[in-house]
């Protein structure tokens, strides 16, 4: 007898969002989470009186618009804003200011290169372009292109038509994108080396590859294929941090009778003749229920916590082998006042957007080398937000929280394990490198949160601290995510499913993975489907 | 006289096989090559006196399928009887060697691995297969040809099984290094299968997409991807061919570059109607038929002028950057390679993945690697003609060396790198350099003014995802015909791409002859 119809491993957003779509069919369902807080990796933590840490993700734009509208998101508490106004560092003086205004940023794009001024426009309908594709697939299940049952010959037929028809132009431009360096991408469009190093970030951030590395150029549509009230390639705040992402969907859950139980770390699946029937938590309870999601990643539910013996041959290997690379860290920094950097007009967009301090691709491609070699760059790169300009709830009034992203940071480092002395090394090699742009920025600082690859793996469970759940590369994208034969959510013991980034569509607060798998499980239990379609109105 | 119905611009391998189809198809066919003589980069050079060597220094997966058509046995071709192991150094002289079916060196694990890796590489490389030879299906409104063609690719693929289809789809497009790392615990071992699917492109063990698709492509033949040297080195086969496509009555005219391809605007719209040579001589022809690389027949040969623009874009964007070094040394007796017998076979020097890596590194910022990697034969063993006797030669690939080195390549560049690679390969052949009598070293840049391939690419355009099949060299050219009626490709530069195996004349040829 079962206590629970369903029972999710982690309260991370997908997580959560496959919780509600479950209970919005009427299930009864139970989240667990290790932490004291949920949110896994969108999460807003006070770790210093009166601020708000948006400690992992902080940013936000591939949260699927049909799930916000569907799952009334809005009403829970959630609100978007776009954010403006990013300046770009080069590693000298150089600003590159993207200004809001379509005019002024023409201009500015003019100043370093009227080539590149006139290219930027080519370049955006280009990616907005590719991006319409990979769209289209966010929230659909991927085929099995080895089976020959008809719901998987119906999708591959739809995506063979779909591709077909963009015409041999378009599909050489997609196999390109799809296959070649950031870098490389970049060389068709720009001349000049900082409007490249600007645009080429996206396809860095959070993977193992480098600008120079094959396959980075989709990465780099990965991070713009999102949308802020439907305009593709916009970046939002989440008002009240990015936990005000998970907080708002944990509260739908709840406004459909789930169950959300923290501090409750799940220690074992419980397989019982090959199917799952609960788990087992680190306090020994055994809850018991008809599935069991777990949205961990694929390597840590595989290894960590269910037993080797309960696996299918094979799958064990799998998941050892599972490409899941750290290569990101985070500072996130209570600022007692608004940080002045050098060489930025007062602009009231420009001092209150990004920063990006990336000068050239060559500076960016030499920390990737580093981390190849097990170090830190001296000069890394940094991506910077001050959401507390836009967002009055994250600190006090006057104070400012800043998070800065860095790539690449190595999960293991040369010269043995992380300690909390490295941490800080690496630390101080971010505010340095700020306070070179910025002078006086030290003397802001009020509290400081270092992560590297290490902490983000400890404290959220992410193995090796790799945001995306798994690398975004081609042997694991789409019907090959996280393994090619389990590209169905539906993992290799019966019951068993997962929710979490590992699966398509892959990293990002999209919330897509979680409903999929929703989807699936509903499916199976032969129950009305709760979760929406992909709509395109801004196409 | 009587119009030639085709030229052919280089003789390569690529180009004498086709020249030796269309000629047996009868076909007035005419050959232009403009070095002294014909086989481009298989071509040998007498970098010393008395000491020859071939920038292809041995063969690997020549298609057996063409070498039967054109019965190249009959003309003198012998694809060398046992393939060359592939041997590891090792500094500490635990040396691995990779032969066929075996491996030595390395754990019992590793060994029983490589059995199994072998068999599905083998497995894979099977299903490829029949795409090489194929001519690629051009996207869009196909015509009935083309959608079997596209059906026979997808079942190849199907046939495999589920499980090995899975497999495939997934190993297709991963890093050498990932692959390796799964399957192997041995550094060395790692490294060297590496090799074939980085050398000659701009690829490092890091680098997703395109590596594991060169090893299967390399691994076609019955060869398996284990190099020979055919008797009388690379060059015994293109004597061969060059002696088939003569026999079947082509022309063939070394030592006449060509300058232009002559394209015509009649009322029919432009055609090729032949060439001007460097010397001003224009040979009239039905078409012509370019081996040389994409670059430089459509931007140099035809002329941009004579192209849309859109096409223009697409050639000039080809990644042709070469990053293979050669080393050529003359040596008066047989170098001692420590812990190695005989320095019979493809000596690898690659300690780990790593160094292959990191000596890409370099070459991602213009420069030479601190630390080349490579790739030595002494053909000489096999071949005695290459050397004076009891004198040899050492060939050697050597990565990585970037095309254009930045501040430009000077003598005392090259003499950096050359003095590199030779102290690189001292470490493990001590007295290596008492031997030395001679020495040339040729860069990218070297190859590309001596053997005219844009960018010194052994493969004419990098052979990598976005640039091959139906895209190689770029659509509106894949099919070996180009936007100007008469010229044909049959070079490297089109499908399916580089090394020693004629397919791409094979493939060209068919067209034509159609």
């Amino acid at each position: 007898m079962s206590s629970y119809d369903a029972i999710v491993i982690g309260a991370g957003h997908n997580g959560l969002t496959n919780a509600a779509y479950l209970a919005k069919a009427g299930l009864k369902v139970l989240v667990v989470e290790k932490n004291d807080y949920i949110g896994g990796a969108a999460v807003s933590r006070e770790l210093q009186e009166g601020w708000q840490y948006s400690s992992c993700s902080y940013v936000c734009s591939m949260m699927r618009q049909a799930i916000h509208r569907d799952l009334d998101l809005s009403r829970h508490g959630l609100l978007l804003v776009p954010y403006l106004g990013t300046v770009n560092f080069g590693d000298g003086d150089e600003r590159l200011l993207a200004y809001h205004d379509e005019e002024a940023a023409h201009l500015e794009l003019k100043r370093h290169s009227p080539h590149d001024a006139d290219a930027m426009h080519r370049f955006q309908t280009d990616l907005t372009r590719y991006s319409q594709l990979i769209r289209k697939t966010l929230l659909r299940t991927p085929p099995d292109p080895t089976s020959f049952r008809p719901r998987d010959i119906m999708e591959l037929l739809f995506l063979a038509r779909t591709f077909w028809s963009l015409g041999e132009k378009e599909i050489y431009e997609y196999v390109r994108f799809f296959t070649m360096s950031a870098a490389e991408f970049l060389d068709d469009y720009f001349e000049n080396d900082m409007i490249k190093a600007a645009m080429a970030s996206p396809g860095i951030i959070g993977t193992a590859l480098g600008v120079y590395s094959p396959g980075s150029s989709y990465i780099l549509l990965h991070h713009v294929m999102g949308d802020v009230d439907g305009s593709i390639g916009a970046w939002g705040l989440a008002r009240g941090g990015m936990g005000a992402i998970s907080h708002s969907i944990a509260s739908a859950l709840k406004s459909y009778d789930g169950e959300i139980r923290t501090e409750a770390g799940v220690q074992k699946v419980l397989v019982e003749d090959r199917k799952a029937v609960g788990v087992v938590l680190e306090n020994g309870d055994e809850i018991r229920s008809d599935i069991v999601v777990s949205n961990l990643d694929a390597k840590r539910t595989f290894t960590k916590i269910m037993d080797k013996a309960d696996l299918p041959d094979g799958i064990y290997e799998k998941a050892k082998n599972f490409k899941i690379r750290g290569s990101s860290g985070k500072v996130n920094i209570a600022l007692s006042g608004m940080p002045k950097f050098t060489g930025v007009p007062d602009n009231p967009y420009l001092n209150r957007g990004g920063q990006g301090f990336c000068g050239s691709l060559e500076t960016m491609e030499r920390a990737y080398d580093c981390w190849k070699r097990g170090r830190w760059s001296d000069d890394p790169f940094i991506e910077s937000v001050i959401p507390s300009a836009w967002d009055p709830t994250v600190a006090p009034p006057g104070k400012h929280w800043m998070s800065n992203f860095i790539q690449y940071c190595p999960p293991k480092l040369a010269d043995g394990p992380w300690t909390p002395e490295k941490r800080d090394a690496f630390g101080q090699t971010v505010i340095d490198k700020l306070e070179r742009y910025s002078p006086g920025f030290k003397d802001l600082i009020v509290h400081m949160e270092v992560r590297t690859p290490h902490e983000i793996e400890n404290e959220i469970g992410l193995t090796e601290g790799n945001i995306f759940q798994g690398e975004l590369t081609i042997d694991q994208l789409f019907f090959n995510r996280p393994f090619p034969g389990y590209g169905q959510y539906r993992m290799p013991v019966k019951n068993l499913y997962m929710s979490g980034s590992s699966t398509h569509p892959g990293g990002g607060v999209s919330a897509a993975c979680g409903a999929n798998a929703a989807r699936e499980i509903l499916m199976d239990l032969k129950r009305p489907n709760t979760v929406p379609e992909d709509d395109f109105y801004d196409e | 006289m009587d119009r030639y119905d085709s030229i052919i611009v280089g003789a390569g391998h690529n180009g004498l096989v086709c020249a030796a189809l269309l000629a047996r198809g009868g076909q007035k066919v005419l050959v232009l090559e403009a070095a002294a003589a014909p086989g481009g980069l298989a071509a040998t050079r007498e970098f010393h006196p008395g000491y020859t060597a071939s920038v292809a220094h041995s063969i690997s997966g020549f298609s057996a399928a063409v070498s039967r058509d054109l019965e190249l046995s009959s003309y003198g071709y012998n694809p060398g009887e046992n393939p060359l192991p592939l041997i590891g150094l090792s500094e500490s002289q635990e040396h691995v060697t990779v032969s066929r079916d075996s491996v030595s060196g390395v754990s019992d694990a590793d060994s029983r691995a490589y059995r199994d890796y072998r068999r599905r590489m083998a497995k894979f490389a099977d299903a490829l297969k029949p795409f090489w030879s194929k001519t690629m299906p051009r996207i869009g409104p196909g015509s009935l040809r083309d959608l079997l063609t596209f059906a026979h690719m997808g079942w190849s693929i199907r046939k495999l099984g589920k499980s090995d289809m899975q497999e495939f789809m997934r190993v297709a497009s991963l890093p050498a290094r990932d692959l390796m790392e799964e399957q192997f615990s041995s550094e060395l071992l790692k490294a060297s299968l590496s090799w074939d699917g980085l050398i000659g492109s701009r690829m490092a063990p890091r680098s997703p997409n395109s590596s594991v698709l060169m090893m299967l492509y390399r691994m076609a033949e019955d060869g398996r991807g284990l190099h020979s040297i055919p008797a009388g080195g690379a060059s015994g086969l293109i004597a061969a061919l060059q002696r088939c496509a003569e026999a079947a009555g082509a022309e063939i005219r070394c030592g006449t570059a060509v300058r232009k391809i002559a394209v015509d605007g009649g009322e029919s719209g432009l055609t090729a109607t032949g060439v001007t040579t460097a010397a001003g001589e224009q040979i009239a022809a039905e078409r012509v038929v370019s081996a040389a690389d994409p670059q430089r027949t459509f931007i140099d040969l035809v002329g941009v002028e004579h192209l849309d623009i859109g096409f223009t874009n697409r050639v000039r964007r080809l990644r042709c950057d070469g990053l293979v070094g050669k080393l050529h040394l003359a040596l008066d007796g047989v170098p001692e390679f420590t812990g190695l017998d005989a320095p019979r076979g493809r000596l690898l020097i690659a300690p780990n993945v790593d160094a292959i890596e990191f000596a890409y590194d370099d070459s991602k910022y213009g420069s030479c690697s601190a630390e080349p990697v490579m790739e030595l034969t002494l053909p000489s063993l096999c071949d005695s003609s290459l050397a004076p006797a009891g004198s040899h030669v050492l060939s050697a690939h050597v990565m990585y060396v970037p095309a254009r080195l930045k501040g430009g390549w000077t003598d005392a560049a090259r003499q950096a790198i050359c003095e590199r690679s030779i102290a690189r390969i001292e470490r493990y052949a001590p007295g290596i350099r008492d031997l030395i009598v001679g020495q040339e070293f040729l860069t990218p840049a070297d190859l590309e003014s001596d053997y005219r391939v844009t960018g010194g690419h052994w493969h004419h355009t990098e052979f990598a995802m976005d640039q091959m099949l139906m895209m190689r060299p770029t659509y509106g050219a894949a099919q070996y015909r180009t936007p100007v009626p008469g010229l044909f490709l049959c070079g490297a530069g089109c499908h399916p791409g580089g090394d020693l195996n004629g397919l791409a004349g094979y493939n060209a040829a068919r067209e034509i002859l159609e």
